[in-house]
């Protein structure tokens, strides 16, 4: 990013930042009218929910794009966010390189100081318009009218006419430039953006009014602004050799190791003198005259001491209850069957950057079984629409194997083909994107690995669910076999033979032969509760231990009947059932608070001591977990119920076509 | 006579009876015992169809598949079979007989049982004639007339409706679309009474059977001439097959060169896959085949469709039919499959309206002796 930064401003001296423009405006996003009038729309609305959240304003958005004419357009978008002051005005919007985030260590989305005034340039260059800025702070009587030029020999803002104007808005900011552009639709439009900037940011309400067709309004699915994001100093995990260097020559320090605890995050006087001892650096020495070889032997050192994880108050995760809120908010048409509970994962370090991946995945419904999964790849809540290739996300989602979690893929390896939508959300004080126009995620091995485990872990909750669904579908089936055609063949052929009607048990049971588990949920007064029947339609007794892990979200339990054992800090619920005889069943009962309706939406069930290929409506008990342990029940030896049934062609089912017409 | 058939009906009924109702004991018996009800039957595959040297036609062999209640089909299959049995028993009790049609209407009736195409319930009802050995007439089932005809000197007595006897010579006393073959063509309906004539010339469509008696072929080349009308129905097949076994007429088939004409002469000369177990009574093994072949559609260069690709693959699935397992066929099937394409009957009318009958039929009747 610095690079492109650097080269400018040595590049200035001799060039104007209009030819500079000309020639990297690929990188910063403007290469085609379709994507220029998408890019406007980004910038602008980037800036206006940062803007917001730094401000702890819930985030009330309106975009409007009007076709002047053929070629150009009107962008026009306000915020209610906390406006900016007048003399700032001029700078951030027709100034590039212009930012309050340059060195800052926190996450948001605009990094650069580019974004806006690039947006203004542009239109500039295009039209020859200038851009119309109306801005109110809190205090102010009345909003500050700008008209502005970039003067782009000097890369110098040039005011046209300003003035004083009544706004009924409290504070915000309103933007309108006039540029060359061309209206689509389709996966990269304006449309899409919003979309996707709705789905991450469930705390905003935006309203779009398109050129021809009618408006729209993305409603809140929240009233709870994201925490508030900390500035933080960077971490020493991953810092590069050349960052060190140049950290230790700026810093204020006057020995190492405060320069150590001062200028880096997690490390504490202990950590600075463990690392110090293990470089053979002199605890005493001016960072200013650290040599190479210190650094090289400090950077290694710093491998081997246990350091805490980053500080992560500088990052705000969207969260699973959220992301979820969000995919149903904004694609409720898509009536899809399945939301694998998003996955959140621990912060994680890159090069002394914390970063989040969260990954959502939507399934079913409306989506085409045929057509390759949908991938909706976020930075730092910002929707990416370009580059999907170049992208680290995308990467990840195609180096997984999703044969394994129910989707189809070709030779276990690319973009996976079913009715998916995957999420994938990194968020990080710094997001190491491909180049200035921010679209792609740079392949980092860390990232691409942390996306990889929140992906698994998803992947795992669709599979079970899929194998659920399709469990009970042949319970289903046999329900029907038992229920409704076996009584009539018993009862047709008592008749034809003249004799009195059979009892069913025993073939039923033979023709079933599972356990069948079957729970539902309940949510009242503010309580879910639980109810899960077992029952036992195999012609022998069966005893099983029946286990319930409670999501790690605050989850309460109380009440429970039987009494289970209480496992694992209360995550854990386990019920011994014996000697279920053939026929009969076992009811469980309980109750949770503290969660809200959508946070507790399948039971997590697994049951162990019993073979699972009798079990329908629970998973057998991963043998990794050390519940086992736990389970001091022995498990029983199955007696031998069933006879066993040698295999034979199924009749109805050779697939051969019969008849030799055509 | 009239009295001794009746005696013998009566014994065929209660016979079926007595087997449908065995089906029911079964099914009852294994319920009754806590088992899952199921039947055996012998698949009705192509790989399950043998050579059977004495007759020299194909029958089931050996391998069997399950029809048990574990399945939803299945369990759907055995409820089905239920009903039907309750309805052919009442059929018999009250004398009355339906057409495979109307039981197919009745079974709306059924519920869960339902079928869902004729199809399903005309396949059912063959099911059960291969486990009770007994014939569909026997159940009071009976077939629609399906129009197919036969022109030549024929004489046969038919039994009318009203039991009166009708002499008929299948040449003099009928119109030129032939003698219109009755589904039952059993003795007690048909007896033949004299055939003049050298050969039975078998012919798959009805445009090029009345070209043929057009062009005066019948008297020509003195044959009877049989309109399949398609895939042939049953009562077509066992008339052939009578009129050859019981007056000693050779036959010819003569059909479009395509794999379901081919399947057309297989079901005549070596039995059908689908009524394996009678093919015995239907079947005629020394059937020739004077069709269009690959081999002719490159030789008269006829005018040719291309293979579809249901096409290909029915002739794919003949390259691993045991019935055409032989060099012959081997090496039609394969050229039909290299030149993807196909030709019809008619398409020798390319050469004028008598080719076929002053050069085609000759020369192929000629090959196989029929014509000198
Ligand atoms: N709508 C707004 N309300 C309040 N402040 C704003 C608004 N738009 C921009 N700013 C301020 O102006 C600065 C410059 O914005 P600009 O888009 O040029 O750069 P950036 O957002 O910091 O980085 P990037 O180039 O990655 O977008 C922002 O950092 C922010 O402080
Ligand atoms: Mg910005």
């Amino acid at each position: 990013m610095s690079s492109i930064a650097e080269e400018m401003a040595k590049k200035q001296k001799e060039i104007s930042v209009a030819e500079f423009f000309e020639k990297n405006k690929h990188i910063l996003g403007f290469d085609s009218a379709p994507r220029a009038l998408i890019t406007a729309v980004k910038e602008a609305v980037d800036n206006s929910l940062d803007a917001c959240e730094e401000a702890g304003i819930l985030p009330e958005l309106q975009i409007q794009v009007e076709k002047v004419d053929q070629n150009d357009f009107k962008v026009i978008t306000e915020d209610n966010g906390p406006g900016i002051i007048k003399k700032q005005i001029p700078n951030i919007f027709a100034r590039l390189l212009y930012g309050s985030r340059f060195h800052s260590i926190r996450q948001a989305r605009g990094q650069q100081g580019i974004g806006i005034s690039a947006v203004v340039m542009y239109a500039q260059l295009t039209t020859g318009k200038p851009a119309k800025i109306w801005s109110k702070t809190s205090n102010a009587h009345a909003a500050n009218y700008l008209e502005l030029r970039l003067d782009t020999k000097k890369n110098q803002p040039e005011i046209l006419n300003e003035d004083f104007v009544i706004w009924e808005k409290d504070h915000g900011t309103k933007l309108e430039v006039q540029l060359k552009g061309k209206y689509i639709g389709g996966k990269q439009s304006i449309i899409e953006y919003l979309k996707g900037t709705a789905i991450v940011n469930p705390h905003a309400r935006i309203t779009y009014i398109p050129p021809d067709d009618p408006m729209i309004v993305f409603e809140r699915a929240t009233e709870n602004m994201p925490p508030t994001t900390k500035e933080v100093k960077p971490h020493p995990e991953g810092i590069e050799l050349g960052e060190l260097i140049s950290m230790a020559k700026n810093s204020h320090a006057d020995k190492m190791s405060s320069f150590l605890v001062e200028d880096f995050s997690r490390i504490s006087n202990r950590v600075a003198r463990e690392i110090l001892d293990i470089a053979k650096v002199p605890q005493g020495r001016k960072p200013k005259e650290m040599t190479l070889e210190q650094a090289k032997s400090i950077l290694s050192a710093i491998k081997e001491v246990k350091i805490m994880a980053p500080e992560t108050d500088c990052l705000s995760p969207i969260g699973p209850s959220l992301i979820k809120k969000g995919l149903k908010n904004v694609l409720g048409d898509v009536k899809a069957d399945f939301y694998a509970p998003p996955m959140s994962r621990d912060p994680s370090v890159y090069a002394g950057n914390p970063f989040i991946v969260e990954v959502g995945i939507v399934y079913g419904g409306q989506l085409n079984k045929q057509d390759q999964v949908q991938i909706l790849r976020f930075a730092n809540r910002v929707p990416l629409m370009y580059q999907q290739g170049a992208c680290v996300i995308t990467k990840a989602v195609e180096s997984v194997d999703w044969r394994r979690y129910g989707l189809e893929q070709r030779g276990g390896y690319g973009i996976p083909y079913g009715p998916a939508i995957i999420l994938v959300h990194v968020a990080s004080s710094k997001i190491p994107f491909t180049s200035e126009s921010k679209e792609a995620i740079a392949d980092i091995e860390q990232i691409k690995q942390e996306i990889e485990l929140a992906l698994k872990a998803c992947g795992r909750t669709l599979k079970t669910h899929l194998s659920k669904v399709s469990r009970r579908e042949k319970t289903r089936l046999k329900f029907e076999i038992v229920a409704e055609i076996l009584p009539k063949i018993a009862e047709k052929s008592a008749k034809i033979v003249r004799k009195p009607i059979p009892k069913l048990g025993g073939t039923i049971t033979k023709i079933m032969n599972i356990v069948w588990v079957d729970d539902k949920i309940e949510f009242e007064k503010k309580k879910h509760k639980v109810e899960i029947n077992v029952y036992n339609y195999t012609p022998a007794n069966r005893s099983m231990e029946l286990i319930i892990v409670l999501p790690n979200n605050g989850a309460k339990l109380t009440k429970a009947k039987p009494e289970p054992v209480i496992e694992k800090e209360g995550q854990v619920l386990l019920w011994p059932i014996k000697k279920l005889s053939s026929t009969e069943s076992a009811k469980i009962n309980f109750e949770l608070s503290g969660l809200d309706k959508d946070s507790y939406d399948e039971n997590e069930i697994y049951v162990t001591g019993i073979d699972p290929l009798y079990i329908i409506g629970a998973e057998p008990l991963p043998g990794d977990w050390d519940i086992e342990k736990l389970i001091m029940t022995e498990t029983p030896q199955e007696e031998e119920g069933a006879e066993e049934e040698e295999e034979e062609a199924d009749y109805d089912e050779e697939g051969e076509v019969l008849s030799d017409e055509e | 006579m009239k009295n001794n058939s009746r005696n013998n009906d009566e014994r065929r009924y209660k016979q079926a009876v007595d087997q449908l109702t065995g089906i029911a004991e079964t099914i009852y018996a294994q319920i009754d015992k806590g088992q899952i009800p199921k039947m055996v039957i012998p698949l009705r595959t192509k790989s399950n169809i043998k050579f059977d040297p004495k007759t020299s036609v194909w029958k089931y062999g050996k391998a069997s598949g399950a029809r048990t209640a574990k399945k939803l089909k299945g369990a759907q299959m055995l409820l089905r079979t239920m009903y039907m049995l309750e309805f052919i028993e009442d059929m018999i009790d009250e004398n009355k007989s339906s057409t495979l049609r109307e039981m197919y209407y009745i079974s709306e009736g059924w519920e869960k049982a339902k079928f869902e195409a004729q199809e399903e319930s005309n396949l059912l009802a063959e099911d059960l004639e291969i486990i009770t050995g007994c014939l569909r007439e026997d159940f009071k089932l009976r077939p629609e007339e399906n129009g197919a005809s036969i022109l030549g000197n024929v004489t046969i007595t038919e039994y009318d409706r009203k039991g009166r006897k009708k002499k008929i010579n299948c040449r003099d006393d009928v119109g030129d679309s032939g003698y219109g073959i009755p589904y039952n063509v059993e003795k007690d309906k048909i007896t033949i009474n004299d055939v003049d004539a050298d050969f039975i010339l078998a012919i798959e469509t009805g445009g090029m059977f009345d070209r043929l008696i057009e062009n005066g072929f019948d008297e020509d080349a003195n044959a009877i001439l049989v309109h399949l009308k398609g895939q042939p129905a049953r009562s077509t097949r066992r008339f052939i097959k009578r009129l050859n076994e019981e007056q000693g007429i050779p036959v010819a088939t003569f059909t479009d060169g395509d794999p379901w004409s081919f399947r057309i002469h297989a079901s005549i000369a070596y039995g059908a896959i689908k009524t394996a177990h009678i093919s015995e009574y239907l079947a005629t093994p020394a059937t020739e085949f004077v069709g269009i072949t690959a081999t002719d559609i490159l030789q008269y260069k006829l005018p040719t469709d291309k293979l579809t690709d249901r096409d290909i693959q029915a002739l794919k699935a003949e390259l691993t039919d045991p019935r055409f397992n032989d060099s012959f066929w081997k090496s039609e099937i394969e050229t039909m499959l290299e030149i993807g394409k196909k030709a019809e009957q008619q398409a020798l009318a390319k050469y004028g309206l008598d080719y076929v009958t002053d050069k085609y039929l000759p020369e192929k009747l000629a090959e196989i002796d029929l014509l000198k």
